[in-house]
This record gives C-alpha cells, structure tokens and sequence, in this order.
C-alpha cells in the first residue's frame, strides 16, 4: 500500500488523560492491578505540548510515550495497532534496546490519537503498508535512549554522584565506583520532573553491541493471547452497557423504506428499540443475541437507491463473473505507469510474440474478529468509542465530523486487532462506529455493536479485480527483450477517492511496476475503470494480485524461448546483485533449483515454480512444490527467501512468513467473493471458505539481511506465492494458469 | 436454569435454545471463548462439555445443563490444558490471538483423549480456521505435546 486518500494528520494531539483511559481499561476487565505512575505524564499536560507546540522533533516527547513503574516495569504506549503483526513486541525490543530494558518487562498499549505518536518518517501514522517499524525504527530508538539519560540524570541527583560515573543495566543505573545500583521503578518519579534532552545528545547503541534487536525475542502478548485474556474491541463491556445488531440493506446504497413488522419485533424478548440507520435497521437489546435474532426478524421495505445517493449503489444485475468480462473487452484510454524503449517498435517486428490475458478475483478479508464498535456519551457531552482501527487519527477526524462534536470532546481506544490484512482502514459504509455512535445517542446509554459475521462479509470492502492484457516479444535466443501489461482495473486508493487522480493511483499497479528484470522495451499501463464495488486495502495491495500476473506470464516467457524459469529470471537480473543472491538463496533453501516433473517418495507426481516479488520495500523469492491430488492442487512445500535489508526480530518475521504463506495460498487455492445479483453468494465462512489448516504448506523460510534500507515484513512474503504456485501447476499439468482461484480449473 | 462452569455453579436467566456461547459472553462476562461465524465453522468458540470439544455458537445453553463446561478462562486449571498453554507460549503459536482460545480448546480436547496422538490424529482434530496462518505453529505444538507425553 501506499498513500491512502485522507492524511491520518490530525490537529494538534487532543488532551488524552492516561490515568483516565487505564481506569476504563481496568473497569472493562483489563490491566487490573495497582496502576501507579512513574514518570508518564499525561499527553495534554502542559509540558507536553509546549514541547509539541515548539515544533519539537518527532518521537520525542518521552513522557507521552513511556510511564516506569516501582517494579520497574515499562508501559509503552505504541504508536502502531496490533494486529498479530507483532508490532507491540518490535517496539518493546527497539525502545528496550536503547533504554536498556528486558523487552520482556514491556507492557505495550495502543497510543490515543494525538500529534505526539506521529513518528514515521513519512510524516504519518498509520498501521499499514507494512510501515510500523521500517518508517519508525531511528526515532523509536532514539526515544528509548532519551529515556535512558533521563534516568540516568535523575540518578545522578539522586545519588549524588557525576553522571560519568554512571552506566546501566537491564532495568537499572549502576555506579561501579561505589557498588550501587538503583532500580529504574526508583528514579522514574525523579526522572520525570526532568526536561528531556536535546535528541542529538544522545548516543544510540551501535548494532554489534544490540542484546535484544535481531534476536527472537519472544511477543509481549503470547501468554494472554494463549489463554484467552486478550481483549479486542468485541470484548470490551462497560456499566450499563446495551447490545445492539444491525441488518444492512441487502445492496449498498438502498435505504429504508417501512418496517412491516416493527410491533412485532419491539414486542420480541429481550428487544429494548428498534432503530433505522442509513441504509440499515438496528434493535437495541440487553444482550446481544436477542438483538441479533430480533434484528433479523425485521422485514424491511428497502428502497432502491435515488440518484443522488451520496454512496456507491450496488446495481441490482451485478455480477462479479460478468464485470470480469467486462473489464476484458475494455479498450482504454490508458494511461502509462512506465514506458521505457520501443515497445511498439520491438513488437512489432518482432519474430515471436506472445500474448496472454490474466485476471484475478475479488476478496474479503476475513478477519476472524468480525467488526464491532462501542460508543458512550459521558454526562459532559463528550465521546469515548472503542473500535479496531488502523489509523486512530482518521478515525477521530471522522468521528468529529460525523458527530460535530469537536475531536478534543473525541477519546478514542484502540483495543486490540482480531486480525486486520487491512479490513480497519477508513472506509466509509464499512465501519460500525457510525452507527455505535447513533444508537447510543438515540439511547442515552453505552451501545456495543457487533456486527454478525453475514453482515460483516455484505459490507466488508473487497481485494480489486483485474484483467491484464500482455503482450511480449523474444529475440533470437528465445529472451524475452519486450514486454508490456495493460491492465483494466480500479485501484483501492482511487476508488476511496471516488475518481481517478492527476496520477496514477500505485496501489493499482505494484507489482506490474517495479519489476526488476532487465527488460529494454517495456510498457505498464491502466485502464481505469470505475466499478460498483468498494474496494480497499487487502494485505499487500496491488502486489497480491499483480505479481501472479507478471511472474505467472514470465513463465510463459520462458517456455515459448525455450528457457528454464530459474535460469532466465538469474540472467534478466544479471546485474542486480542483491536479487541474484536472494533467488540463490531460494534455490539452495529448496535443496537446489528442480522444475520438474518428477516422483516423490510418496509416488505422487510433483512439480516446482519459481516466482519474485518486490514488495513495501523488501524483496521476497518462493518456490512451491506441488501435485494434484484428488483433482485439487496440493501444496506440499513452500520455501521462501526474504530480504527486508535489516530485522528486528527473526521469529515474528518467520511467523509472518508462515501467515503470508497461508493468506497467499488462500486467495491461489479457493477463495473468492463472487457477486450474483447484486449480492455476495458467500456471507459465512461456509460458501466463502479461507484457507483450512489441511491445505496449509509446509514453509521453509530463509532470512537474507542485504544491509539495503529496512523493507516491510507483513506484506512482502505474500505476493510471490500465487505465482510460485501457478508455474508449478502449468509445469506438472500442462495447463496454463491465467487466474486465480485454482478451484476454478478441473485438474485430472 | 443451573450451569456448571469452570467447576462453579451458575444460575442463567436465559431462552434454552439460546448459544451456550452468549450465555458464556454476555451473561457471564467470560469474554475469552469468541464469536467468529455463528455457524459452527470456524471454532472460535470452542470449549469443552464433559472434556469433549464443543462448538459453543451453536450449542443451546439448555443442552448442557448438568454437565461440567470448561472455558479458556479456566485452562490452566487443567493439566493438560496447562500443559498445551504452555506449548502454545514456547512455540510462539499466536498472532493477533483471535483464534487461539478455541485453538488451545480443542488440542486440549485431543490431548486428554489421545494423549500420543499421530499426525493424523492432530490433523483430524485441529480443523478450527485462523486467518493469520498459525496453522503450522499449531501443528508443531501439539506435535510436541504428543512427543512429551510419549516420553513421559
């Protein structure tokens, strides 16, 4: 991903009352115990702001960020939202490394909305484009080392001794000369009154010294996400609370006409009231599944969306197969992302062509948290809400928009991910937090909303779709020396938008653009076509669906000139030093590159294909083995290489490896959203299956640090299995895979 | 009607064919075993009625009256479910955890009947979706629970 549509910039960092937000945690049922504070000023104290206001640098308000307890324990407040993505873990490492503090003895929450926690580099804050760490990672721990001096200042006072004479240790200041040593929890008060030091003061640890960065430091959050203690916004209760379900209009944009049965339905038990909402109607009841089956009981008169319906209708004809047919026979104009050499010229004379069209599906992001939000009005008229996000400043900015309310009157909390591949983003339609809000306004009471799996799966944005037209010529030797992709599609962040913008929008074409190949005479370009979908973020953008086509049609490439796959990508990247060493690396994690055909132990007939990507700043190569078994494709083994250029931590990043594999193997394997009359035929897990855990692969992974700039580790394993896969099939099979899912495909 | 969980007693106001799993939720706040699909699809919701693992999103609270329910919340009470937890931290099983309590549920299900169970057996039992892609890290705990109890 790249830019979304709004700036996540919010207005100066409303006051946010720390003591506050843990007291509504601790009455919601976490983090209970003796909370005191060590250092840990409020954010809208007045120093704080004075230092915002100052224009002081990034990430270094000290106090906002970090509260030290008398048991020396660390609560960091986390700019970025965790999702599993261990984030939490990676920014208790980097902080911890320089504050010089066990990660371990991290506590790491969510940070409120607020100028202080905007501390990537590119000016934002968002948990996306898998950015956390590789956008954040110099002011993290420079933020980690202020701290340090301020405690080292404090015990310098404290023990009356010159701050040379002082170093520490994990958790605490030593004084060598004297023996003494006092415990972080002990000066954390004494610290605080302290001003925090000019940042180009302090020193960072240089990385041959690091004790916890790039190690497998094991997650913050392991113990209590294994024994249910966890708490995502879907179990956050609080006094007086009501439940409340919706039932959406079966398309978007219809609105509601007349509830034929409303009596009957305030009359069910349980029922509190019954609401209409845009586009939906709600009932509000003491427990959520009375609200649910009253809800469902509602028989609504939905009208058909007038034309100055302010969202995007969905046509009562759509179909997802006839749009794709559509988007094929689309002529342009289209508009060059890249466009370098003669493409026109070379194809033209050129001795082989070679010609293909590919498309792909759309998808949900079926998290397993389906979405929910819970608002309260407090007696002062002001707003708190709980909801998942991935972007708390957008939320807030939003939720003072929608309510009028001023964003400082806003608070907002950020529980947890129940998963997220970038369901949690801003979009409109596809959020509970408007209508949380509405209810609990019309009710004078709290409202938790969860929306029900079927009502999540009818408003969730989807993964775009799109057919690529290429076109490709070889010379003499069979190389491939032109080639051009035109793609017909809508990229996330121009349909958020709702037009095209002056540029084209990237996240529609990552994947055919950026390749590294050294092809003279290229061609990438779109096609924009507006479709009735929304459309959003779904974890790796335009790479999880452009890459299949690229690396998927490469192989084409090397069948037609005669070249083995493996070979030629090592010859198109002759010059790339840091590619060829990956793409070796690949094939020695594999045990040596082998296309196949050829017998397994088992007796099964095997195949393997090979497939790079360059996603969010890192570089992935995947070879996958697979065979057909019971006319199913059967991924027995995945090896992937990865090349984020530096790491944080090597564990998490296998885990990430290992969730990428499985999410690429789900949208390859069987998963799609398909649209039939305007509606999605899948609403449950049951017609719209994800990945079980018996078509999981093995995945070998192979961690290759380049020492280039720091790239993304969420996404960039994602995008190269898809085509690992298809080139393994079109090896064993014969077939060529021109889409995904596979389950599209009869195999024999 | 009376419930046993987690070894209390339990006195629920609620329809008999409401799910066990709001019963849990709601009425009693043990907001550990989570709602996924509603459909018996995903296991989220599993815990375990008389040991055995159960889909609790489409269980009806009257159906285990007089029987002995266990939820996460409980797991450690459990030598086995101790055990497996422990498992599950060492092999650093969780991602954004969602899934992991019906996860944890239903390996510890497997393990108190099959205590050395083949990678079969671990196939055949732990069948509960996640989206994050533990799935191998899954496999490799209970594996590992299944290789203890061998040398035990």
């Amino acid at each position: 991903m790249n830019t979304p549509v709004d700036s996540p910039l919010g207005p100066l960092g409303a006051p946010v009352n720390l003591s506050r937000r843990r007291f509504l945690l601790a009455s919601a049922g976490a983090a209970a115990g003796a909370l005191v504070l060590g250092f840990g000023l409020p954010l809208g104290s007045a120093r704080a702001q004075a230092a915002t206001a100052a224009g002081q640098e990034r990430g270094t308000q000290v106090p906002a960020f970090l509260e030290i307890r008398p048991d020396s324990t660390v609560r960091l407040l986390c700019p970025f939202m965790e999702g599993g993505q261990g984030t939490y873990t990676a920014m208790a490492q980097i902080v911890g490394e320089e504050l010089d503090a066990d990660p371990a003895t991290f506590l790491v929450d969510s940070a409120p909305p607020g100028e202080a926690y905007v501390v990537m580099e590119n000016g934002m804050r968002i948990t996306g484009g898998s950015m956390s760490v590789r956008m954040s990672y110099p002011t993290m721990r420079r933020l980690g080392a202020l701290a340090r001096a301020m405690l080292l200042q404090a015990a310098a006072e404290q023990l009356g001794v010159p701050l040379g004479e002082l170093s520490t240790e994990p958790g605490k200041v030593v004084h060598a000369a004297s023996g003494r040593s006092l415990p972080y929890g002990e000066l954390a008060e004494r610290a605080l009154d302290l001003p925090v030091p000019d940042p180009a003061s302090v020193q960072l640890r240089d990385p041959s010294q690091f004790r916890w960065i790039g190690k497998p430091v094991r997650r913050v959050d392991a113990y209590d996400k294994s024994t249910g203690k966890a708490l995502y916004t879907i179990d956050i209760k609080l006094d007086g609370m009501l439940h409340a379900a919706v039932q959406h209009a079966p398309r978007l944009g219809m609105t509601v006409g007349s509830l034929r049965n409303e009596a009957q339905v305030k009359a069910m038990k349980g029922v509190h009231s019954v609401h209409q909402l845009p586009g939906a109607v709600a009932v509000v009841a003491e427990r959520w599944w009375h609200a649910k089956r009253a809800v469902e009981a509602i028989q609504v008169d939905w009208q058909e969306p007038g034309n100055d319906s302010p969202l995007r209708p969905m046509p009562a004809d759509f179909s997802s197969d006839a749009y794709r047919e559509r988007l094929a026979s689309e002529q342009g104009p289209a508009r060059d992302e890249e466009n370098e050499g003669d493409v026109a010229g070379v194809l033209a004379n050129a001795k082989t062509k070679v010609e293909a069209t590919y498309h792909n599906q759309y998808l949900n992001h079926a998290q397993l948290e389906p979405p929910s939000a819970l608002a309260r009005f407090n007696p002062d008229g002001s707003l708190e809400v709980w909801l998942p996000n991935q972007a708390p400043d957008m939320f807030r900015d939003d939720i003072a928009k929608r309510t009028g309310l001023d964003a400082a009157r806003i608070t907002l909390h950020s529980p947890l991910l129940g998963g997220f591949f970038g369901r949690h983003f801003l979009y409109d339609s596809a959020n509970p937090y408007p209508q949380a809000i509405a209810l609990a306004k019309a009710v004078g009471r709290p409202v938790k909303l969860i929306w029900s799996r079927e009502e999540e799966f009818l408003r969730d944005v989807l993964r775009p779709l799109a057919v690529v037209k290429f076109r490709a010529a070889l010379d003499a030797d069979g190389l491939p020396v032109a080639i051009e992709a035109v793609s017909a599609t809508e990229g996330p962040t121009e349909a958020l938008a709702g037009k095209q913008g002056d540029k084209i929008d990237p996240t529609a074409l990552e994947g055919l653009s950026g390749k590294a190949y050294a092809i003279a005479n290229k061609r990438i370009a779109q096609i924009y076509v507006k479709g009735p979908v929304m459309l959003g973020y779904w974890r790796s953008v335009g790479n999880s669906l452009n890459d299949f086509f690229y690396e998927a049609f490469l192989d084409e490439l090397a069948d037609k000139g005669g070249q083995d796959p493996y070979e030629l990508r090592l010859h198109l990247l002759r010059d790339n030093q840091r590619l060829t060493n990956l793409l070796h690396a690949v094939g020695e994690l594999s045990g040596g590159w082998k296309r196949g055909p050829f017998t397994a132990e088992d007796g099964s007939k095997r195949a393997r294909g090979v497939a790079m990507a360059s996603p969010f700043g890192s570089e992935a190569a995947v070879i996958a083995e697979v065979s057909i078994e019971n006319g199913q494709v059967k991924v027995h083994d995945i090896w992937q290489a990865i090349d984020p250029g530096s790491i944080v931590n090597p564990a998490i990043i296998e885990a990430q490896v290992n969730g990428a594999v499985a999410l690429g193997l789900s949208q390859t394997l069987l998963e799609e959203a398909v649209y039939i009359d305007g509606q999605p035929r899948g609403r449950n897990y049951d017609l719209y299956p994800i990945l079980p855990p018996s078509r999981m692969a093995r995945v070998h992974v192979r961690i290759v640090e380049s020492g280039a700039k720091m790239g993304g580790i969420g996404e960039p394993p994602l995008p190269a299995v898809a085509p690992a896969v298809a080139n393994a099939v079109a090896r064993l099979t014969g077939q060529r895979i021109r889409s995904i899912p596979l389950s599209r495909y009869t195999f024999t | 009607m009376e419930l046993r969980i987690n070894q209390k007693t339990y006195e629920v106001e609620a329809d008999a064919d409401t799910p066990l799993l709001w019963v849990i939720r709601d009425d009693l706040g043990l907001t550990g075993t989570k709602y996924g699909c509603g459909l018996a699809q995903c296991g989220a919701c599993s815990v375990l009625v008389d040991g055995s693992v159960v889909r609790a999103c489409v269980t009806p609270v009257a159906g285990v009256v007089g029987r002995e329910v266990t939820t996460i919340e409980a797991i450690e009470a459990d030598s086995v479910g101790k055990r497996v937890v422990a498992a599950w931290v060492e092999h650093q099983v969780a991602q954004c955890g969602y899934c992991q309590s019906g996860q944890v549920m239903a390996a510890t299900a497997l393990l108190k009947h099959t205590p050395n169970p083949s990678d079969a057996q671990i196939d055949a039992a732990m069948v509960n979706l996640c989206r994050c892609g533990t799935y191998n890290a899954i496999h490799a705990a209970v594996h590992d629970l299944a290789a203890q109890q061998e040398g035990a």
